[in-house]
């Protein structure tokens, strides 16, 4: 499905939509990762509304573009997505990490369609999308296979076995996007295990590496139509995001990277987001 | 003279023939191809072989997206990196979303011989059983291995096969193997005990019924290929009628094929088992002097048998 809202206004409101459903979700599920799914918002409306081809009412079709979230605990994040274009039942929201739902605490591609593979242990996504960019080429497929890994997550050893196969293959047909957003569990990146400077190591691994606003949808847009003229190897794009962002208490706080908004917290970010 | 060759020699041909049959078979290694046999794949159909290099977990990964994209992914390295370095990475990303990959690994057991402890895997059988969705398949000879490798591709979803460096004797007569996903099968039947083996110890313990025969022993052998799942209904029966089983196998004898027939058995019909494995650290050395520094030769198998028969 091509362009269900092109327009960036359009995209910024979707992307206030995944916010708020991400902190009903969270508030109701009472645990999960607030934090880095609010800094994934606008990217991921931006590839589900406007940059991705797919329908979500022939979820297997062959030649869609393929969404893989490899930092699957921004979960909350992708099932809005997928809420709001069609392939999951709105009224799943209030099920989030309860027993018997198909909305697992990380995403379960057996359980929700429209995921393309499950994920929730760092540095496996990135592999998987490598793997079907790969399959994409073998079938000839014009499908483009967007990867979206968390900036913690790239101090995972796999994440640069999957870069250096994924240029050593050539994969044009494959981007991959890191929100940037500075904090993990136990801090800022950089004091944890510093990964500075990200955009230049996955140059040297032979991505062509962009960089960006991950808020701004303008940039956005214009990063992954760049991306489709790159040809002979697989791009990068480093999103700079903050944490949290769109609920003023939450941004750049470390500790809404893994826990819920109580009731109270949720009704003021929804005032926010309104 | 027995006939002997390897059952990586056999994959390595299978894939080829399986190659040629269906297009959507693809294979993938982590650069020890010429040892597992997938090179000679990689030769025949360079566009459908994909090497990971050094990089066993990413390899797995590229597996699952290649399965996942509608292939029958084949995935290769020795048993000791493909599943111990990579368990996780196949209980998440393979396992849970039961994705149509094969690992299958050469190398396994104490019989890798001279390189040693850091590659003698013995506990891969317990780690791939312990994983949601894995089927685990020993084959005990070359026959076995073309067989399973066939019936592997044919079925929906993933599979660990456990295959051997050396060159072990063939054991059935081609043609002869009736292997069957989840069934045991009776190779020699007899009155006193019952053996239970998989891999190349099929063949040691039935060089063990031998030996026990001329000592008015006869026991039952039953080869166990499909460890996991395992054939509840027959490890029952064969419980109740001879009330003692000695199971072999070139594994750790925690968690592997003993441990499978110990929790089958407790669980229908309890009775005596003694599990013959590896109990002590491996070490260096030629493959035939490690399964008798491990207690794994058909002379040790009959003597555990005659112990419980006692």
């Amino acid at each position: 499905m091509r362009s269900m809202a092109n327009d960036v206004k359009e995209l910024a409101d979707i992307a206030r939509k995944i916010r708020r459903l991400i902190i009903e979700m969270l508030a109701e599920a009472g645990s999960g990762h607030p934090g880095g799914s609010l800094s994934a918002a606008d990217i991921i409306a931006a590839l589900y509304f406007s940059k991705m081809r797919h329908n979500p009412r022939d979820p297997q079709w062959l030649e869609r573009d393929r969404f893989i979230l490899s930092k699957g605990h921004a979960a909350p994040a992708l099932y809005a997505a997928l809420m709001l274009s069609g392939y999951l039942d709105e009224n799943t929201k209030l099920t989030l990490r309860k027993t018997g739902s198909p909305l697992q605490g990380h995403p379960d591609m057996r359980k929700v369609s429209g995921v393309e593979i499950s994920t929730g242990s760092l540095g496996q996504g990135i592999s998987v999308a490598v793997g079907m960019a790969l399959a994409a080429k073998m079938d000839k497929l014009n499908s483009r296979i967007y990867c979206l890994t968390g900036d913690g997550e790239c101090q995972e050893g796999q994440v640069w076995e999957a870069a250096m196969a994924a240029a050593h293959y050539k994969l044009d047909n494959l981007t991959v996007i890191t929100d940037r957003n500075h904090l993990q569990i136990d801090g800022d990146t950089e004091q944890v295990m510093a990964i500075e400077p990200l955009a230049d190591k996955w140059r040297a691994f032979g991505f062509e590496a962009l960089e960006i606003d991950g808020h701004d949808i303008s940039q956005i847009l214009a990063a992954l139509d760049r991306a489709d003229t790159i040809k002979g190897k697989p791009v990068y794009i480093l999103a700079n995001t903050v944490k949290g962002k769109g609920v003023s208490f939450m941004e750049n706080k470390v500790n809404y990277h893994g826990v819920a908004p109580t009731r109270e917290e949720a009704v003021k970010a929804l005032a926010e987001l309104a | 003279m027995v006939e002997k060759a390897a059952t990586r020699d056999a994959y390595g041909k299978v894939l080829v023939e399986l190659g040629k049959e269906n297009p959507n078979i693809v294979v993938l290694d982590a650069d020890l191809s010429g040892s597992t046999r997938t090179g000679w794949f990689a030769k025949e159909f360079p566009e459908r072989f994909f090497n990971a290099g050094i990089a066993e977990q990413n390899m797995i990964g590229l597996a699952a997206g290649l399965a996942v994209s509608g292939k029958i992914a084949f995935a290769s390295s020795f048993a000791m990196f493909a599943t111990g370095r990579c368990w996780e990475q196949i209980r998440n990303t393979v396992g849970y979303p039961r994705l149509n990959v094969k690992i299958v690994a050469s190398h396994a057991g104490v019989t890798v011989g001279e390189d040693g402890a850091t590659h003698q895997a013995v506990e891969d059988i317990a780690l791939m059983r312990s994983c949601y969705n894995l089927r685990v398949i020993v084959p005990a000879d070359a026959e076995e291995t073309k067989m399973v490798i066939r019936q592997v591709a044919a079925s929906e979803g993933p599979f660990y096969v456990r295959l051997s460096r050396s060159a072990t004797p063939a054991f059935y007569a081609p043609g002869k193997c009736d292997f069957r996903l989840g069934k045991g099968s009776i190779i020699r039947e007899g009155q006193d005990a019952a053996i239970v083996a998989c891999g190349i110890m099929v063949y040691e313990a039935d060089k063990a019924c031998d030996l026990l025969a001329r000592e008015g022993i006869s026991a039952r052998l039953i080869n166990m290929a499909s460890v996991w799942p395992i054939d509840k209904d027959l490890l029952a029966e064969t419980a109740k009628k001879f009330g003692k089983i000695v199971t072999c196998e070139e594994h750790s004898v925690i968690g592997g094929l003993g441990s499978a027939v110990a929790e089958s058995v407790a669980a229908e019909c309890p009775c005596q088992i003694k599990i013959l494995g590896v109990s002590k650290p491996c070490q260096s050395g030629s493959p035939d002097e490690l399964m008798k520094y491990h207690g794994l030769t058909a002379e040790d198998i009959a003597r555990a048998v005659k112990q419980i028969v006692a």
